[in-house]
């Protein structure tokens, strides 16, 4: 039995705690919050013991393992505990909101040996990774272009009293919501050397971003383009939705399709015809052992759990991948506060404007 | 309980295919009169039940449906709560206290459970549980709802949390309170019917997937969803029996009604025809 412990019970928190629990092969042996109720509450009912404390839990549990859901501010203080006290540690997204603090917890997770992963969990969503299949199949030829959206409903007017609105804890629609189709961006294309033209607009907060609109660039002229907002108030939750155009055809997916023309079915995976080729959820998603929300959230806490099984350290979505979100996030950030006021307002060409006389080039 | 019971998946948006099919349904039922015509023609298939969440529409249909009682004379409802979205966003914007305080029709209560720190008195447990209930069934007060189902989200949390009491603390409040028999929904039907037996839950109403294909029947799929059938006693429904268009329907149906000691089937339908077609699919197939 693999020996979890639980750090943070907020909204993802529990029902990771609620999934993994339910894992044949896991028993979670302790809980840490803030919150002494809640604590209470889960002691008294589930028996399971609960701390205040992270290194108290870390060093009376004998834990082969902690989730840690946190809010994003405090991710990389609590990982690098969690790894020098050798237990593998499964981190809900982002990672850190530093990449170079995200590298060096990379790092010290290698030299330790230990299995590590982040809550990236499209990757684990049908859908998504049937794209990845045929991309990595060449089925669309070259490709050029990827739109990445994902809109929904989290902030729909001015007042919210979670850490969640406020920026200095890793709030806001960019870490929140754009990490999750950067992430799969990255995963199709590798990381962008380049962002440009980024927008962190606002709509309701004033702390921090509702909207993220940026143009991602490969060293190869491959782009994308990232349109997000969490203030959609036409969504029932969130959807995330991948468009890529290549020089054979287009796919288009969210979570419960993949709908793909190809010019020529040639380099296609088999069954794959020219024209419209549409997968359904249904034949794309593999049952899990146990199911909350949506078979992805089991599928990946499934594969920590047999990573650590196997001793595999490597794998979906460990901190090096997910290091590469943390990347381009603060490529955004930085470039939302760039300087374009050059290219806006640059001066004007000068044109005589005269009636009849056109301007001659001297 | 009826062999057919009518959802209402299909008037909120919700469509396990498509984005896009779901979003056309959130536009044609934008209208009450849409989904009235649609209720009106199950009910005139003689599918009197509807099995619905307590979104605050329902509320709409609900009201609409006491102006007409000859109308709706043998309509009944089988209530889920909660309307989970409603609770995971209000988390999202308030953290999980201050989602429960909204929607608690006194905080007081909560307020004081929440000084009380770790010493959680378990009358205050049970206390906001059945004062949450009461608050999701208010929007049917005066009509019949013989069984009040928990939503899966909450059930399955609840259940790989190991929180098993609660099942019974739902069960015990339905049974006093509203005369009603308890029900469950859930998408892990082996390992839920094993924790409600050992809680002491007697004979509950639990709906599952259901299908041929073994779509979201977490816990052993088909085999294990058989074995369960007939090895416990409740009282099962079938849910997502075409599931999501992926079984031809006279596929699905055929294969669901030779299921030993299945109650009943609930379905959801957005047309006249696709109602009228089920109804007479379950009427050739479900013999006895």
């Amino acid at each position: 039995m693999i020996r979890i412990g639980m750090v943070g019970l907020g909204k993802m928190g529990l029902s990771h705690y609620s999934m993994v629990n339910a894992h044949p092969d896991v028993e979670v042996v302790a809980v840490c919050d803030s919150s002494a109720y809640l604590l209470g509450l889960l002691n008294r009912y589930t028996g399971v013991e609960t701390f205040n404390d992270m290194s108290k839990m870390l060093a009376q549990s004998n834990l082969d393992a902690v989730i840690i859901s946190t809010p994003s501010v405090l991710h990389a203080q609590m990982v690098k505990t969690a790894l020098e006290a050798g237990v593998n540690v499964f981190c809900e997204k982002p990672f850190s909101l530093n990449p170079s603090t995200s590298r060096d917890l990379t790092e010290l997770a290698r030299s330790k040996k230990l299995v590590t992963q982040v809550g990236y969990h499209y990757r684990f969503v049908g859908a998504f990774k049937e794209v990845k299949r045929l991309l990595d199949s060449g089925a669309i030829g070259k490709v050029s272009h990827i739109l990445a959206e994902a809109y929904g409903p989290v902030v729909l007017k001015p007042k919210g009293s979670t850490w969640r609105s406020k920026k200095s804890e890793g709030g806001g629609s960019l870490y929140d919501y754009a990490a999750h189709p950067i992430d799969l961006v990255n995963w199709y294309l590798g990381v962008p050397s380049e962002v440009r033209g980024t927008i962190l607009g606002q709509v309701f907060s004033r702390e921090t971003d509702d909207e993220v609109f940026s143009t991602m660039v490969w060293p190869d002229e491959t782009t994308a383009q990232l349109s997000v907002s969490w203030s959609d108030p036409s969504q029932r939750k969130m959807s995330t939705k991948i468009t890529v155009f290549g020089s054979n055809g287009r796919i288009t997916a969210d979570r419960q399709e993949c709908q793909t023309f190809l010019t020529d079915a040639t380099a296609a995976p088999e069954g794959y015809v020219e024209g419209w080729n549409v997968r359904y959820t249904t034949d794309l998603t593999d049952e899990v052992y146990f199911y909350v929300r949506g078979e992805e959230y089991s599928a990946q806490l499934d594969a920590f759990v047999k990573r650590i099984e196997s001793g595999e350290i490597e794998g979906q979505n460990s901190f090096g991948s997910a290091t590469g979100a943390d990347e381009v996030l603060a490529m955004m950030v930085a470039d939302a506060n760039r300087d374009y006021a050059g290219i806006a307002a640059g001066p004007a060409p000068q044109v005589d404007r005269g009636l009849f006389r056109r301007r001659t080039k001297s | 309980m009826d062999r057919l019971l009518f959802g209402d998946n299909q008037f909120f948006g919700v469509n396990h295919m498509s984005e896009e099919k779901a979003r056309a349904q959130s536009m044609k039922f934008q209208d009450l009169s849409a989904v009235i015509d649609v209720l009106d023609a199950a009910y005139d298939e003689g599918i009197h039940t509807f099995m619905c969440t307590t979104h605050d529409r329902v509320g709409e249909i609900v009201d609409y449906m006491r102006t007409k009682p000859e109308r709706y004379a043998e309509q009944i409802f089988y209530p889920g709560m909660p309307y989970a979205h409603k609770y995971a966003n209000a988390m999202t914007e308030d953290g999980m206290v201050g989602a429960i305080k909204r929607f608690l029709p006194d905080g007081g209560l909560l307020d004081a459970a929440f000084k009380g720190g770790m010493s959680v008195a378990k009358k205050d447990i049970e206390g906001i549980t059945t004062l949450l209930i009461d608050a999701e069934m208010k929007m049917f007060q005066g009509l019949p709802t013989p069984v009040i189902f928990l939503q899966n989200v909450v059930v399955d949390l609840l259940l790989g949390l190991g929180f098993k009491d609660a099942f019974r603390i739902f069960a015990e409040h339905v049974r006093k309170k509203y005369n009603a028999e308890p029900g469950f929904i859930s998408m892990n039907l082996p390992t839920l019917l094993k924790v409600l037996k050992e809680v002491g839950v007697e004979n509950p109403v639990v709906c599952s997937n259901i299908n041929k294909v073994g779509f979201r029947m977490s816990g052993g799929g088909v085999t294990a969803y058989e074995k369960a059938l007939n090895e416990y006693e409740f009282q099962a429904i079938a849910m997502s029996v075409f599931a999501s268009g992926a079984i031809p329907p006279r596929e699905a149906i055929e294969w669901v009604c030779k299921l030993p000691n299945l109650k009943s089937i609930v379905f959801g339908a957005s047309s006249r025809s696709n109602i009228h077609s089920t109804k007479v699919l379950v009427d050739e197939y479900w013999v006895g």
